[in-house]
């Protein structure tokens, strides 16, 4: 490749960091909303927890699509080796997106399978999230590769790692979910969602110390980068910080706050992603390609950020104006209208 | 019987991108119909058009549901199984689908919501911009789709270094030499889709003289705008032809059937295509027309499919060949209700010719079947290239697939998609038995999850009327 006149690559690195990042909060909620649906003790609060994301949950998933474009347009190369290597869990994700997906308006319209619904909204969440979860393990772990080609297995990807940060995804999920709905809901069902939420923060705190102490024996590499000096001095805040973000969770599951669990939650996955992101930089097919060898070309990247720059504003004003008009406590006796 | 790769990723491609085409094939042109619906409501005050539209967003909402979930498949579709042209083709038509996500998804999720649940929310003018904001979403998203699945068949403002493709004019990427014909093609052809299923279901309610007010207004509306689109599309069916000619022939040799080169080329009515013999069989054909339809010249020249090895031609011709005529065929049936509702209107008996209001309602689907051959016609004749005549699609596919794998998730998107699908027919099918006088009853509430509410007294017709 020709010297770059202008390197766009950080730029593209920030905004898809920050463009995945929403997609896990933004989703990650509403399947977390999912995937507590199932525990909902009754049908009028089955009702109340579906509400308080129909409006907004195809904007969240918009996101994904997003995300796999923007990783196709930016960084062609990790596109094609890594979405081949995760064929099955993609293929899982889909399906159960699907599943969940149109369970919003059939469960409404067709009411003596409401039944089946509910349990394909419920599934289907739960699915979504252990095969995101799958996709992450797999990433960490890293894949083979010949040439620009994934060479392995498609069933490479199922490892105990892989189900482990898919069952740790599960958990962090239901944990923002519970989140969103102490934000939504008031009385019994939030009560209900505190103790859900307290349930989840144990499952994402037991995966989060699993995950952090398995992931160094994976490779070489992440043990380097984690315990020589003075990296670990560097990083020693890292897990300090997320105990103290973990105690100021459980504490506000269990005091009135309403604002707090979801955004404590927020700052979990943060803490988490920058873990991630510290122990594999500059990778973006972890320990073959980095982020420079695998870009696009400059005309391809500098195309799509003249629009981005453009319309990721307006996009956000918008959003944020479609959430505005659903603000506030969904109610059972009189929904939104 | 071994399995293919190949050969699977093809038919889960087009089993995926088949449904998935259905329902923009019909939402593109009901978010448009709708905007028009609030913006007459908005402007006229006349409780007609807020019922009518109340009713279509009903059923908007179920296909839009289903268009996005099996929209989300199609990107992951190019990585999992077609990552070799991914890795080739991503730095010229990645930007593309991206902008289609940027201009056009979150358009259209962020005012779905308003249009769907906002409807006592906002003010009545937000919420007929919403309605236009989601009806500019769909063509926008048509747009980007178009040009990418454009720039496959007519490639142009690129260069290949290092067996990837990479952008040289944008401009003439987006407005390769097919694309301006295939757009127009093909937003007339799902707004005639739409019309048609309208046109239907206004019919069957006239049939039976149930919500006869709303079903007039319906008919008449839509057959209006059909007498435009229907002749409309002839022409720019026929200048996407001769684009064609120019730009693919071999697809268009494969869509006539043609396999020696001449002029004076005859056009097969009939015919079925030995590929092995590379003849056809039970040809029925009219002397001299095909040039005179394919190059406007009764001695135009057109090439027949010997002209390329066997290993470059469209296969199987049979598709691209009925695919088209199947097309063609239905564009003729749906001339023919036109001409006979302008005969009708004149005599003052639209609304009463049970003979007609039964065409109407048989030719509902027809726009779907119209819309899936001419699809079938235009990608099966691009083979067996994804880029046209520079990539093969052998040579797309991701490598490290087995057979197995593929026939694995290829019966996993055919249960779950036929699970779907029908559940979601047969909802849409539900709602528009029930009517628009229901739809009108019932509140604007966050339905799903809603259980059935009791009749109300009034239908809610505004910001002032909080039910």
């Amino acid at each position: 490749m020709s010297q770059p006149v202008l390197d766009f690559v950080p730029i593209w690195t920030l905004i898809l960091g920050v463009g995945v990042f929403l997609y896990v909060l933004l989703d990650g909620f509403d399947l977390g909303v999912g995937i507590l649906y199932g525990f909902a003790p009754d049908r009028d609060s089955r009702n109340l927890v579906m509400n308080s994301i129909a409006p907004i949950w195809d904007g969240n998933e918009t996101w994904l699509v997003l995300g796999g474009i923007a990783l196709m347009a930016a960084f062609p190369l990790a596109f094609a080796i890594i979405i081949p290597a995760v064929y099955f869990p993609v293929l899982i994700m889909l399906l159960a997106l699907i599943f969940r997906g149109v369970a919003f308006e059939f469960r409404y319209r067709d009411a003596e399978h409401r039944t089946f619904w509910d349990r394909a909204f419920n599934y289907g969440s739960i699915l979504g999230a252990f095969a995101q979860g799958v996709v992450l393990g797999a990433f960490i772990q890293g894949f083979e590769t010949e040439g620009r080609h994934f060479a392995g297995g498609s069933f490479d990807c199922f490892t105990p790692f892989s189900f482990l940060t898919g069952a740790a995804l599960v958990f962090g999920y239901s944990l923002l979910g519970a989140g969103w709905l102490i934000l939504k809901t008031e009385g019994a069902l939030q009560d209900w969602a505190r103790t859900l939420g307290r349930l989840s923060l144990g499952g994402v705190l037991i995966g989060i110390a699993a995950v952090s102490l398995w992931t160094p024996f994976l490779k070489a590499e992440i043990w380097e980068r984690w315990f020589s000096w003075p990296h670990i001095a560097i990083l020693a805040p890292v897990p300090v910080i997320t105990a103290l973000i973990a105690y100021w969770e459980w504490r506000s599951l269990n005091n009135r706050s309403e604002a707090a669990p979801f955004i404590a939650a927020v700052c979990l996955f943060a803490m988490s992603y920058l873990g991630i992101a510290i122990s594999l930089w500059p990778m973006i097919v972890p320990y073959k390609f980095t982020l420079w060898e695998a870009a696009s070309s400059e005309a391809t990247q500098a195309f799509l950020l003249v629009g981005t720059l453009f319309l990721l504003p307006i996009i956000l004003m918008y959003t944020g104006w479609s959430y505005w008009v659903f603000r506030g406590k969904v109610r059972g006796d009189l929904g939104y209208h | 019987m071994s399995l293919d790769p190949v050969v699977l990723s093809r038919l889960q491609f087009a089993w995926v991108i088949a449904f998935h085409f259905l329902l923009p094939a019909f939402t593109v042109g009901l978010a448009s119909f709708i905007a028009v619906l609030e913006g007459l409501h908005l402007a006229t005050g006349r409780e007609i058009y807020f019922r009518i539209s109340t009713f279509w967003i009903k059923i908007f909402a179920v296909s839009f549901g289903m268009g996005v979930v099996s929209g989300i498949v199609m990107p992951f579709q190019i990585g999992t199984n077609w990552s070799r042209f991914s890795d080739a083709a991503a730095d010229v038509i990645s930007p593309l689908l991206a902008y289609e996500g940027l201009t056009a998804f979150f358009l259209e999720a962020a005012f779905l919501g308003v249009l769907l649940f906002g409807r006592n929310l906002v003010p009545r003018w937000a919420h007929f911009v919403a309605a236009l904001m989601v009806a500019l979403g769909t063509l926008f998203s048509t747009f980007w789709i178009l040009a990418t699945n454009s720039w496959m068949q007519t490639p142009a403002g690129y260069e290949i270094v290092n067996g990837r493709f990479l952008p040289k004019d944008w401009l003439q990427v987006i407005f390769n030499p097919s694309f301006p014909y295939r757009l127009a093609h093909t937003v007339d052809a799902v707004y005639i889709t739409t019309g048609f299923v309208v046109i239907g279901v206004a019919a069957s309610y006239l049939r039976s003289g149930r919500f006869v007010d709303e079903a007039r207004t319906m008919l008449s509306m839509t057959l209006w705008l059909l007498t435009v689109l229907v002749p409309l599309q002839f022409f720019l069916g026929d200048a996407h032809g001769l684009n064609t000619l120019e730009h693919q022939p071999a697809k268009l040799a494969a869509i006539e059937a043609i396999w020696d080169t001449h002029s004076r080329v005859a056009l097969n009515l009939f015919a079925i295509p030995d590929e092995k013999a590379e003849t056809n069989r039970y040809e029925l054909a009219i002397p001299d027309l095909g040039s005179l339809i394919l190059t406007h010249d009764p001695n135009g020249t057109v090439r027949g499919l010997k002209d390329w090895p066997a290993d470059e031609r469209p296969s199987p011709v049979i598709v691209p060949f009925f695919g088209f005529r199947i097309m063609v065929g239905i564009a003729l049936v749906m001339l023919g209700v036109v001409v006979a509702s302008l005969w009708l209107r004149s005599r003052g008996e639209l609304f009463d010719a049970r003979w007609f209001l039964w065409l109407c309602t048989l030719a509902s689907p027809l726009g779907f079947v119209a819309v899936l051959a001419g699809w079938a016609t235009t990608e099966v004749g691009r083979q067996p290239w994804t880029v046209y005549g520079l990539l093969r699609t052998a040579d797309s596919v991701s490598p490290s697939l087995t057979g197995f794998d593929v026939a694995v998730s290829f019966a996993g998107y055919c249960i779950v998609y036929l699970v779907m699908f029908s559940a979601g027919f047969a909802l849409m099918v539900r709602l528009i038995r029930l009517g628009p006088a229901e739809a009108a009853i019932e509140p604007d509430a966050i339905e799903s999850g809603r259980p059935q509410h009791p009749v109300q007294a009034l239908p809610s017709t505004g910001a002032g009327g909080r039910p």
